[in-house]
């Protein structure tokens, strides 16, 4: 329906960029890649997300970039196909079978979430789709300061008698990580779900509204920071990353807070074993370390595969790519080739037993049921 | 002082970057292309700004900033032009318009209804500015003090303007407004994600109908059928009768109102979470109240208009402060605008507005600039584009309902937004034809998802309270904020059922017999009873209650509606039929046949896809509806599927497929 479209997009694109009197930097190199080469072409980069959300941001942070380290500099246009919770969009994409490179994919953490637990809305299939890139991040979790007080270092027994309340957007959505998290320090938190975005969730935390929340790493370097600095709220503990071995460290953006791992070791009432703390390390696993990926359809040919891994290593090893990406991705790595795949299996595979503990457990505390 | 010493500079400093030419030249573009994207409805300012998006990264920063801002600013302006002309509300922002703004087309009054909306848009946007200007520097404990009783409570505010624009019948008002409410649940709720009267069988349905089409539905299908029965042109007369100026003359003749609505633009817009969706009724609403002679709202007033286009770009001023404050979008248009900053580096927060002031009142000015332009433009055009209004409508309205059909199709990209649109727009005609407000309908249906939300979350953070000490929970809820907007709408009721009656209702509504009124009564009976039923049986508290309320409470008001058609004669206001009277009776082609034609339009794009199906649909119609000769048809024909052409391949945009390419690979624009 969509994928051939290309003729018409690139003109029309190379007219506005006249009219408008707007270029896109140089071409930089455009040697063959396999033979591949997009010269006139438009690349339709689809996200399954509304044009207002993260997955936006980085989608539009790429697609420019894309098209500078693709052979021949096709245009890149980001497309929006938002819906069911980004389910609806993975399913069209399911059914694509594009196999000239025109046609990628970005995924993120709500993808795989109801792909990982068994949504019944989910006619996708993530084996099927050719991994080019996996891009990380973190999330820190923060408290007001007189809360934050009742810590006894690293240990968070002092907080098991408050009535904790946060703003969030689902049970079964990336905050799962933090609700089961918090549950396991022995902590009573009460989501209240029907927000939009995570930064809904910090609004109701500056209006005294909720009194524990957590962002992601750049909307917290972003916007909790400043918090922080006026003394508005206490960072708590990241989630933590992974290191190469598969171990969770203490997340390299935030060398000075300790990771979820600590904390729980400190508090008597958590434990680093068992089902809960597998189930836990399951899902961050999925939710954070590979949350946002780019695909393309599984038709696509291994040439084309090769010449977007090229263009990613060479986006990535851009001398100014640090400075870029500071502020849209936060300082993690952005992961090719064998290391996208590699965590590509992280975030589509966890173990039954988790599975079956995060149902129950969501099932049991919040009468969400995904059958 | 202290508030002064801050802001000059940095106003000097802003203002010394607008004023430079390559700035103002990135400024018009974006007030062009804004007012070329605008000007259709369903496309505001979120196609816009895609359109622009992929030219952001190293683009130097003003210049940028200069083009987007431009954009944004004109799309609440350019909107006005369908709402007036057509009766089609070009976005969420001019739904308000529509109901005295194309009255006034009708009448031959579109050039005075544009110039007045115009020139009010630009006040309000130039108020805004400088009212922003001064806000911005202490707005943070301002808008912290908003939290969800109190966003619950503007809510509320937005639902009471039913009672002004409920029609003769306040009851008929009610239940227009619980239906509205009540397909605004539909698909998945939003606390808990149980699903309401949908299943995972229909995945189209699970994001519940979206706003553009519900608009489209109900206000531009009913109107565009209704005068394609007539076969003649908008304008009775067939001529304009009054001309620009005399809308410029009733601007300033109400400027006070002006003035008020503006404010009330801002203030709601600065409120982040509302979006737009209220502003337009809060201040129809409130025009209509502080009015001395009610009776020509709804038929023409052109006060109708200063009211709403005056809030609605004082709002997008307003929707800056969130944004820029807090990074937290109070629009879609804005969210798409702070993904655009950051692309050219800037990163909006509380030190945008502490250390970047300079930049943050280059925004605001430049918001402000670009209204004068587009606006100053949009003025100078209104006497020309009114013009569409004199032509024979039998010619405008296939390209129209070529527009709204590829509009339609941009909210999913499915062909269930063909289906959609078909059944909201039959849905739409049933509400005018019987007299049901259309406006209450979309009030409830734009607001029930916030009335939910915020109800749940408010609910639940105030248990919390409670839970903790009484007072603690008592001050959480009735705050001095809620308090006085409750004060607000216990007055907005009163005075709107005292006089609401004057308003949106032809003095002796036309009459027949009982059946027609009561099929239909009873089929939103029905429906509004099948959907207690299913909601009922949730099992989750949180995403049961509001359906299960708002469902007793309007099966409570069908059921009082059927006791009432039982015990009057046919005569009865309650029997209101416009089919059975008036000009509706005697158009020369049917009902059903001119809606048809619709319907072969989509049903024909999901067959052939809606290019193919459009170049069908355009010569059989200008044939055999319009019965012009075989060369103008040629001609428009050529015109509308190339200009249709152009917009989708400019916008990047699909056309719906239908069966045929699911076997056959055509070629673009076939696809």
């Amino acid at each position: 329906m969509s994928e051939h479209t290309t003729p018409r997009r690139a003109a029309y694109a190379l007219c506005a960029a006249s009219a408008l009197a707007m270029t896109i930097a140089s071409p930089s190199l455009a040697d063959g890649h396999g033979g591949v080469d997009f010269s006139g072409e438009t690349i339709e980069f689809v996200i399954p997300f509304s044009e207002s959300g993260g997955s936006a941001r980085w989608a539009n942070f790429f697609a420019p970039l894309l098209s500078e380290a693709l052979p021949g500099n096709p245009t890149v246009v980001v497309r929006y196909r938002p819906g069911a919770g980004s389910t609806s969009g993975a399913n069209w994409f399911q059914e694509q079978d594009t196999d000239d490179g025109t046609l990628i994919f970005g995924t993120s953490g709500s993808t795989q979430f109801p792909y990982l637990l068994g949504d019944p809305r989910v006619r996708y299939e993530y084996n099927d789709w050719r991994v080019v890139l996996a891009s990380g991040t973190g999330g820190v979790a923060y408290l007001p300061p007189d809360l934050a007080g009742m810590m006894d270092g690293l240990d968070a027994t002092g907080l098991q008698d408050t009535d904790f309340i946060w703003g969030s957007q689902g049970a079964t959505r990336l905050d799962l990580v933090a609700n089961l998290g918090w549950e396991m320090l022995g902590m009573s938190v009460e989501p209240v779900f029907g927000i939009e975005g995570r930064g809904d969730g910090r609004l109701m935390f500056e209006r005294g509204e909720a009194n524990i929340d957590y962002q992601t790493s750049s909307a917290y370097l972003r916007s909790v920071v400043p918090l922080v600095d006026g003394g508005l709220a206490v960072p708590m503990m990241t989630w933590g990353a992974l290191d190469s071995e598969g171990n969770i460290v203490r997340d390299p953006t935030f060398p000075d807070i300790p990771s979820f791992m600590e904390v729980c070791e400190a508090t008597p009432a958590c434990e680093t074993e068992g089902p809960a703390w597998e189930a836990w390390r399951a899902f961050f696993i999925a939710g954070f370390p590979a949350q946002k990926m780019i695909f393309l359809p599984g038709s696509a040919s291994d040439d084309v595969v090769a010449t977007y891994s090229a263009a990613f290593n060479e986006i990535i090893a851009r001398d100014d790519f640090a400075e870029l990406s500071a502020a849209t991705l936060g300082v993690y790595p952005q992961m090719t080739e064998g290391g996208a795949q590699a965590a590509f299996s992280l975030a589509t595979q966890v173990p039954d037993e988790a599975r079956e503990f995060v149902l129950n457990w969501l099932q049991e505390r919040y009468g969400v049921s995904l059958n | 002082m202290d508030l002064l010493a801050t802001a000059l500079p940095a106003l000097g400093e802003a203002l010394a970057l607008i004023f430079h030419p390559q700035q103002l030249m990135f400024l018009a573009i974006g007030v062009l292309l804004g007012l070329s994207v605008g000007v259709f409805p369903g496309l505001g300012g979120i196609a816009g700004l895609s359109l622009v998006l992929p030219f952001m990264f190293g683009m130097e920063p003003v210049s940028g900033l200069a083009l987007m801002v431009g954009l944004i600013a004109v799309v609440p302006t350019s909107d006005t032009f369908a709402s007036v002309l057509l009766g089609i509300p070009g976005s969420t922002a001019s739904q308000a318009t529509v109901l005295d703004g194309f009255p006034l087309s009708k009448k031959g009054e579109a050039a005075r209804a544009l110039s007045a909306a115009f020139v009010s848009s630009l006040f309000g946007g130039l108020l805004g500015a400088l009212v922003l200007t001064f806000f911005i520097l202490v707005a943070r404990p301002l808008i912290l003090a908003f939290g969800l009783p109190e966003m619950l409570m503007i809510t509320i505010l937005g639902l009471s303007m039913v009672a002004i624009l409920a029609g003769r019948l306040p009851l008929k008002g009610v239940v227009a407004a619980g239906l509205g409410l009540m397909i605004g649940t539909i698909g998945e709720a939003p606390a808990g994600g149980s699903l309401r009267m949908v299943n995972y069988d229909m995945p189209y349905l699970l994001d519940g109908f979206s706003l553009v089409i519900v608009g489209l539905g109900i206000f531009a299908i009913p109107e565009i059928v209704a005068l394609l029965r007539q076969d003649r042109a908008i304008s009775k007369s067939g001529g304009l009768g009054k001309g620009w100026l005399d809308g410029l003359r009733d601007w300033f003749s109400n400027l006070w109102l002006s003035i008020r609505c503006s404010v009330i633009g801002v203030l709601v817009g600065v409120i982040p979470g509302l979006g737009g969706s209220v502003v337009d009724w809060i201040a129809y609403g409130f025009t209509v109240q502080s009015s001395k002679d009610k009776s020509q709202f709804g038929k023409g007033d052109i006060r109708g208009v200063i009211g709403p286009e005056s809030s609605n770009n004082a709002k997008e001023g307003g929707g800056l402060v969130p944004t820029l404050i807090f990074g937290i979008p109070g629009s879609g248009s804005m969210a798409v605008f702070l993904g655009g900053l950051a692309l050219l580096g800037y990163d909006p927060g509380p030190h945008m507005v502490r250390h970047n002031l300079d930049i943050t009142y280059t925004i605001v000015w430049s918001l402000a600039l670009a209204n004068v332009m587009g606006a100053g433009l949009c003025i100078l055009l209104s006497g020309q584009i009114a013009k569409l209004t004199t032509i024979r409508f039998t010619l405008v309205a296939p390209f129209l309902f070529m527009v709204i059909a590829f509009a339609a199709f941009q909210s999913r990209q499915s062909l269930g937004d063909l289906v959609a649109l078909m059944a909201i727009g039959a849905l739409g005609i049933f509400l005018r034809r019987f007299e049901f407000s259309r406006p209450a309908f979309l009030i409830g249906f734009v607001l029930s998802a916030q009335a939910e939300t915020f109800a749940n979350m408010a609910n639940q953070i105030a248990a919390s309270r409670f839970r903790r000490s009484f007072e603690e929970g008592f001050d959480y809820i009735a705050s001095p904020i809620v308090l006085i907007i409750l004060a607000l709408t216990v007055v907005s009721v009163i005075i709107g059922i005292r006089q609401g009656k004057q308003i949106l209702g032809s003095d002796n509504p036309p009459t027949g017999s009982k059946r027609a009124p009561l099929i239909f009564l009873l089929c939103v009976t029905g429906y509004v009873a099948w959907a207690w039923v299913d909601a009922l049986q949730i099992n989750m508290t949180s995403d049961k209650i509001f359906p299960a309320t708002v469902g007793a409470v309007t099966l409570i008001g069908c059921l009082a509606l059927l006791i009432r058609m039982m015990l009057v004669p046919e005569t009865d206001a309650v029997f209101a039929d416009h089919e059975r009277g008036g000009e509706d009776r005697d158009a020369p082609h049917g009902l059903w046949s001119t809606l048809g034609w619709f319907g072969f339009l989509l049903v024909l794009s999901s067959l052939l896809g809606f290019i193919l199906a459009l170049g069908i649909f355009l010569v059989t119609f200008l044939r055999l509806r319009a019965q012009v000769g075989w060369l103008q048809t040629v001609l428009l024909c050529v015109f509308g599927i190339a200009f249709m052409c152009f917009l989708a391949g400019t916008l990047g945009r699909d056309f719906p497929p239908g069966l045929l390419q699911e076997y056959v690979d055509l070629p673009w624009p076939f696809t």
